[in-house]
């Protein structure tokens, strides 16, 4: 089959390798009909997630048929259409039980080198390096899909591909970054730093959970012409000040909440961001905090600071004093996918929001190694890409 | 993750007798090291560091060049900053300490079953290759070594089913240990704690300990990933893998 590999750093290509087979008895094997590229796949790309190896399949946002069934599989059989998310769960473990999908006890074979690192193992996730499991992802023709039962979820709505894909990944990640802040319906202001596609969905969920008010911080202007098209108010950072704009549209209190939607990949300015850029180039820090910094200054008193922006490594000049004086509270972590699907599949159902407004490319799969290019230099007005194996 | 699950559980005194070994004796880190040990902690930290950045492979860069940073931070200062960031606890008397813990979705009695049946010890501990029972008490532990294997006489020194299981090699032992597996409940209906203490007298002393660490055959690594085993094969009855899927890495045999 075809699929992306990830050839080293800054190096992705097509390549023809084995089809993907049973494992073990509780997997499936899913034809893709379509796939995504998601910001965090730009993390592998530049090399600052650790431990991914030349030979990876990438892709952790697919969905397709399925053509192979393990005899283990309860829930599933051959021609089902079904959404894969990006987590891999195992479903029976402590941390399963209660939801907490990202947190599984049991998907991840190399749980060694996440405890090395983190102390901890969080469960396996789709084409996102060794750390993670090393599974190999869905910017393939096929996949193996572990855990069946668990983690692909039929969809028998006659819904395009387009408007159910992002339930694997940047629809619930929004989601759950605006769920997490305990919005209180028309009163909270939400501000969203980053207007790349899980901003773009959190600030929709963020109106979707009553916001009274909806600010993002991104210094694209496509992006924030998106925003602006969902009702929210933008702040260009880069034609003003982000913090003084912030406190001027919430009367001086600062959003009740902020969502910090960027990540690793900030862009900043001033002395911080210099030395963030210089540290992350040395590996000393893996991440840039420009916009978490603008996400504890701007926050009001009382507020949250919820994270689904993918933080891999150290950090260092975190302003805590401005979190503790006040007072705020840090919410954070990879998405419980799962648990979202059936919720935000019926909101897309019942035409509350269609998710396929964030595409902004649609092409095929030996089109990719060109649009993670083009991706991660936001060229040509690039949010959101979909790419079909079979084109 | 939320982190209201911290708990450190005290161990019932019903639990620590009088001559237990591994949880009543005191830990010491971060002793200061002999000349010699100085020198070889140097001179191997200074390898490990270069072998770390030549790796190819992720992880072994990141382990081995933060180990052998550490081994020779360790020599420079003459204090002990790997013990701590390894976990060797040490006895005053050279024991080497190692414990771990995993929660298991399962009640107590049919783990601490699988334990008690010593023959099947090796599927748990991976470092063991044989235990034969001798009588009601006694048994011979065979474990792999780089040189071959070493045996030794074991006898079972508390056995609560449902809880415990303790055990201490017997006199003449190649490497004198001791160690206990405790079952408790968890707090939260959220199954069985199950701790696992060793103690033994590494054959090269302490530069022994950390440069089987860093070989990966220490067996603290050895025991959380026997217990991570442990716990999957209990709550999933197999373990997940990736072996033998697709990649493109010529190198997997299936291009
Ligand atoms: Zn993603
Ligand atoms: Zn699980």
């Amino acid at each position: 089959m075809k699929a992306i590999i990830w050839q080293g750093t800054n190096k992705v290509g097509v390549e023809t390798v084995p089809d993907p087979t049973l494992l073990l008895p509780t997997d499936v094997i899913v034809k893709i009909t379509s796939t995504a590229i998601c910001g965090s796949d730009l993390h592998l790309l530049d090399g600052v997630i650790p431990s991914m190896e030349k030979g990876d399949i990438l892709g952790h946002e697919f969905m397709g048929e399925i053509v192979e069934v393990g005899r283990d599989v309860k829930k599933l059989k051959a021609g089902d259409r079904v959404i894969v998310p990006f987590n891999i769960a195992c479903g029976l473990c402590d941390p399963c039980q209660r939801g907490l999908f990202s947190a599984c006890d049991n998907s991840n074979p190399n749980h060694r080198m996440a405890e090395a690192l983190y102390g901890a193992s969080g469960g396996g996730l789709f084409g996102y390096s060794h750390m993670y499991g090393g599974y190999a992802g869905g910017q393939a023709q096929f996949v193996r899909v572990p855990f069946a039962d668990i983690n692909a979820h039929r969809i028998e709505t006659d819904l395009r591909d387009e408007q159910v894909l992002f339930l694997t990944d940047i629809f619930p990640t929004g989601y759950q970054a605006a769920e997490q802040c305990g919005i209180q319906p028309g009163r909270d202001v939400v501000a969203v730093f980053g207007a790349g596609p899980v901003g773009q969905f959190a600030a929709r969920s963020a109106l979707m959970l009553g916001a009274a008010h909806v600010i993002v911080v991104d210094r694209v202007p496509e992006r924030l012409a998106m925003a602006e098209a969902a009702g929210c108010q933008t702040i260009n950072y880069e034609q003003e000040d982000a913090l003084v704009a912030l406190r001027e549209a919430t009367g001086g209190r600062g959003p009740d909440h902020v969502i910090d939607a960027v990540g690793m990949e900030a862009h900043g300015h001033g002395p911080g961001a210099l030395v963030d850029t210089a540290k992350q180039r040395l590996r000393l820090s893996f991440d840039r905090i420009t916009a978490l910094r603008w996400a504890l200054l701007s926050c009001a008193k009382g507020g949250t600071v919820s994270l689904p922006g993918v933080y891999g490594g150290l950090i260092d000049k975190v302003p805590m004093g401005a979190a503790f004086a006040k007072g705020l509270t840090f919410r954070m972590g990879q998405t419980h996918t799962h648990r979202y699907v059936a919720p935000l599949l019926s909101r897309i159902e019942s035409g509350e929001i269609d998710p396929s407004f964030v595409i902004t490319h649609r092409a095929a799969l030996d089109d990719a190694p060109e649009l993670y290019r083009t991706f991660r230099d936001k060229h040509d007005g690039c949010i959101k890409v979909v790419l079909n194996p079979w084109a | 993750m939320s982190s209201d699950d911290q708990k450190p559980v005290p161990v019932s005194p019903a639990d620590a007798p009088a001559a237990e070994p591994a949880s009543e004796t005191t830990g010491e880190t971060g002793a200061s090291l002999p000349a010699l040990e100085r020198s070889v902690m140097g001179s191997v930290g200074v390898a490990l560091m270069g072998a770390g950045l030549r790796s190819a492979r992720p992880l072994q860069k990141i382990v081995l060049g933060s180990v052998g940073a550490g081994l020779a931070a360790m020599a420079a200062t003459g204090r002990n900053p790997l013990a701590t960031a390894l976990k060797i606890r040490q006895t005053g008397d050279g024991e080497v300490l190692v414990s771990d813990g995993v929660t298991i979705g399962k009640p107590a009695q049919g783990l601490y079953a699988v334990w008690r049946d010593l023959p099947n010890l090796p599927n748990l501990m991976r470092h063991l290759q044989s235990v034969e029972v001798i009588d009601e008490r006694r048994s011979r532990w065979t474990v792999k070594a780089p040189t071959g294997t070493v045996s030794w006489e074991a006898e079972i020194t508390a056995d609560e089913p449902g809880r415990r299981l303790a055990w201490q090699s017997l006199p003449g032992a190649a490497i004198e240990n001791h160690g206990e597996v405790l079952f408790r409940p968890a707090p939260g209906n959220r199954g069985t704690e199950v701790v696992v203490r060793l103690a033994y007298r590494p054959p090269a002393g302490s530069v022994g300990a950390v440069v089987a660490r860093v070989v990966g055959e220490e067996p603290s690594q050895q025991l959380r990933d026997d217990l991570t085993r442990f716990k999957r094969e209990q709550e999933l009855g197999f373990a997940p893998t990736t072996e033998g899927q697709s990649s493109g890495r010529a190198a997997g045999g299936q291009a």
